[in-house]
């Protein structure tokens, strides 16, 4: 079933995620302590099929965590975590899933033809090897033991691992970590082509421009929390600006016409503005509006998570 | 250029399906510790080494009327096999597990047993191996003389004895760090080895030394060892064999309460 899909080339168009009625992939007010810290602290993700997700955040943020339940490898402290629908450690529901997980070594005396004739025979229905080997790009190298492998090239064979059931729901924790930015363009165009055949893709990166390159819809976490949630334009927006709020009698439309200004949104007597050059912004409005009162001026959550992010590079 | 059918081959039925999994399993698991020397070469190079230096060269002594060279064979066989049980499942395994590498392999449907299985069936694999190349010095260098009978047993002793000290592998695995593993592994077997007879017969070692060797996992595995040529000590046998029984389910028994412990944690 999952199989007849025909291998296309194409791009994956990226079509805003229409709202599909099951999830088959859910994490559901997952809270996941180890020890004194959490990992997770009330989380909830659902992926819809044929979707591209990217898990948006910082290191420690509970991005490797949250994969690490999806595929069954821990268990929630609480909240419940279902995969097409049942236990992410059933090994039927292990014969749909594939993962890339960070992995300091594998195997390095197997050469990459053995890994991935290993992997095959795990599943009941494998990808053909030569399609591993080619969506992987791994052409040419078949024959090389893993120690000989550059760091693109070791990433692509743990890229080919998860490829090799066929799987319809792909996990890729941080799969371009250690590639330069060649190699790292190359892998997101064979994850488009995944998406493109149908396969919903989960992946986790910290970097905004990867997740914008690839999702269909990004999630970004922090501290264990999902902190903001949207299409790669939306976070985009959100991480471009300040919000200020306060009470004012100037319209709606004419905040939204101020330059710099990328959302306004009315609730009872307060107005959020959400600007990118929030000073001349708040200047212009009150000189029109002396009236003007309770003035809040706030950077989003998302701001500071990205700070981290573009620290920790 | 790929079909549906090419992409999909015939599915094979539930057991073939899984025994091809455990085949493959211990295939690669072999293969794999063949080629990195710094394994293969080590577990099998110091039994041989040892061999030749208190085996060999004493190859005409005689301890009453054991023969030491052939005493020997039955003692570095021990110390081969179990080395290679817990250097290749205790230390290999610990790394794996640091690596992240075995979360790989546990988040995809390969059935865990397949894994172990794998582990264990290489351990046995290069127990035997050992085991014939100091068969083999033994009989052209040694002086050795060896009945088809008596070296099909100690073949025989070399898979249980494989398997009861994989457990302990196992255990290791679950329990040691793995940048420490081989150290923690050679503090473990060296002093083991000695104390209980493996290196030079256990008569000539210190009373204390024989008396504390009967707690001793690899003292039961080489006097089993040994009866195949007569040479074992008054001990009954059969708690020889309940000894090495013991210890095995103990280590399986610990192994399984950690495993579930760290399942819970995880």
């Amino acid at each position: 079933m999952q199989a007849t899909a025909v291998l296309q080339e194409s791009y994956a168009a990226r079509i805003p995620t229409v709202p599909a009625p099951a999830a088959i992939a859910s994490l559901d007010n997952i809270t996941k302590r180890y020890k004194a810290t959490t990992a997770l602290d009330g989380l909830s993700l659902s992926l819809h099929p044929g979707e591209v997700v990217a898990l948006l955040g910082p290191n420690g943020a509970g991005k490797s965590t949250a994969v690490r339940l999806m595929l069954g490898l821990a268990s929630p402290s609480s909240g419940s975590v279902h995969i097409f629908g049942g236990d992410p450690r059933d090994p039927a529901t292990r014969t749909r899933v594939g993962a890339m997980l960070q992995v300091a070594r594998i195997p390095e005396t197997l050469r990459v033809r053995e890994h991935i004739d290993l992997f095959r025979s795990y599943y009941p229905r494998p990808l053909a090897f030569e399609e591993v080997v080619r969506i992987a790009q791994l052409q040419g190298i078949e024959n090389r033991l893993f120690s000989q492998l550059s760091g693109g090239q070791k990433q692509r064979v743990l890229f080919g691992l998860a490829l090799c059931g066929d799987p319809d729901l792909l996990f890729l924790d941080e799969p371009t970590v250690g590639m330069d930015i060649e190699a790292r363009r190359s892998l997101w165009q064979q994850i488009r082509s995944l998406a493109a055949r149908g396969k919903t893709v989960l992946l986790t990166t910290h970097y905004l421009e990867e997740a914008d390159a690839l999702a269909h819809r990004i999630v970004v976490i922090d501290k264990g929390r999902i902190v903001s949630e949207g299409t790669p334009s939306e976070i985009k927006s959100q991480t471009a600006g300040r919000k200020i709020r306060c009470r004012t009698t100037l319209s709606i439309d004419w905040l939204r016409s101020l330059s710099g200004v990328t959302a306004v949104e009315h609730s009872g007597e307060h107005v959020t503005v959400t600007a990118t050059n929030a000073e001349s912004v708040v200047r212009e409005m009150l000189l029109r509006d002396e009236a003007l009162s309770g003035l809040e001026i706030t950077s989003p959550a998302l701001e500071d998570a990205f700070l981290e992010l573009t620290s920790a590079k | 250029m790929s079909t549906t059918a090419i992409a999909h081959p015939v599915s094979s039925t539930g057991i073939a399906h899984t025994a091809r999994i455990f085949a493959k399993e211990t295939k690669y698991e072999f293969l794999k510790l063949l080629r990195a020397r710094s394994f293969s070469l080590a577990i099998t190079g110091f039994p041989v080494m040892f061999y030749l230096l208190f085996g060999i060269a004493n190859r005409h002594a005689n301890n009453g009327n054991i023969q030491i060279a052939k005493y020997m064979l039955g003692s570095y066989a021990c110390f081969g096999l179990v080395g290679a049980a817990l250097f290749g499942i205790g230390a290999g395994m610990a790394a794996e597990r640091a690596a992240g590498w075995l979360e790989v392999k546990q988040a995809s449907p390969m059935p865990p047993m397949a894994y172990l299985f794998g582990k264990c069936a290489t351990a046995v694999a290069f127990g035997l191996i050992i085991v014939c190349i100091l068969t083999v010095i033994g009989l052209t260098m040694g002086g050795v003389q060896l009945t088809a009978l008596e070296f099909a047993r100690m073949l025989g002793m070399t898979v249980a004895g494989a398997i009861s000290f994989a457990s302990m592998g196992l255990l290791l695995a679950l329990v040691i760090p793995a940048n420490a593993a081989p150290g923690i592994v050679n503090l473990l077997y060296l002093p083991m080895s000695y104390a209980s007879g493996l290196w030079i017969p256990i008569e000539s070692l210190p009373h204390f030394v024989q008396r504390t060797a009967q707690v001793l996992p690899t003292y039961h595995l080489a006097q089993l060892m040994l009866s195949i040529f007569g040479y074992q000590n008054a001990d009954s046998l059969l708690g020889h064999w309940i000894g090495l029984a013991g210890f095995t389910m103990l280590m399986l028994g610990l192994s399984w309460l950690l495993f579930q412990r760290s399942q819970q944690n995880s």
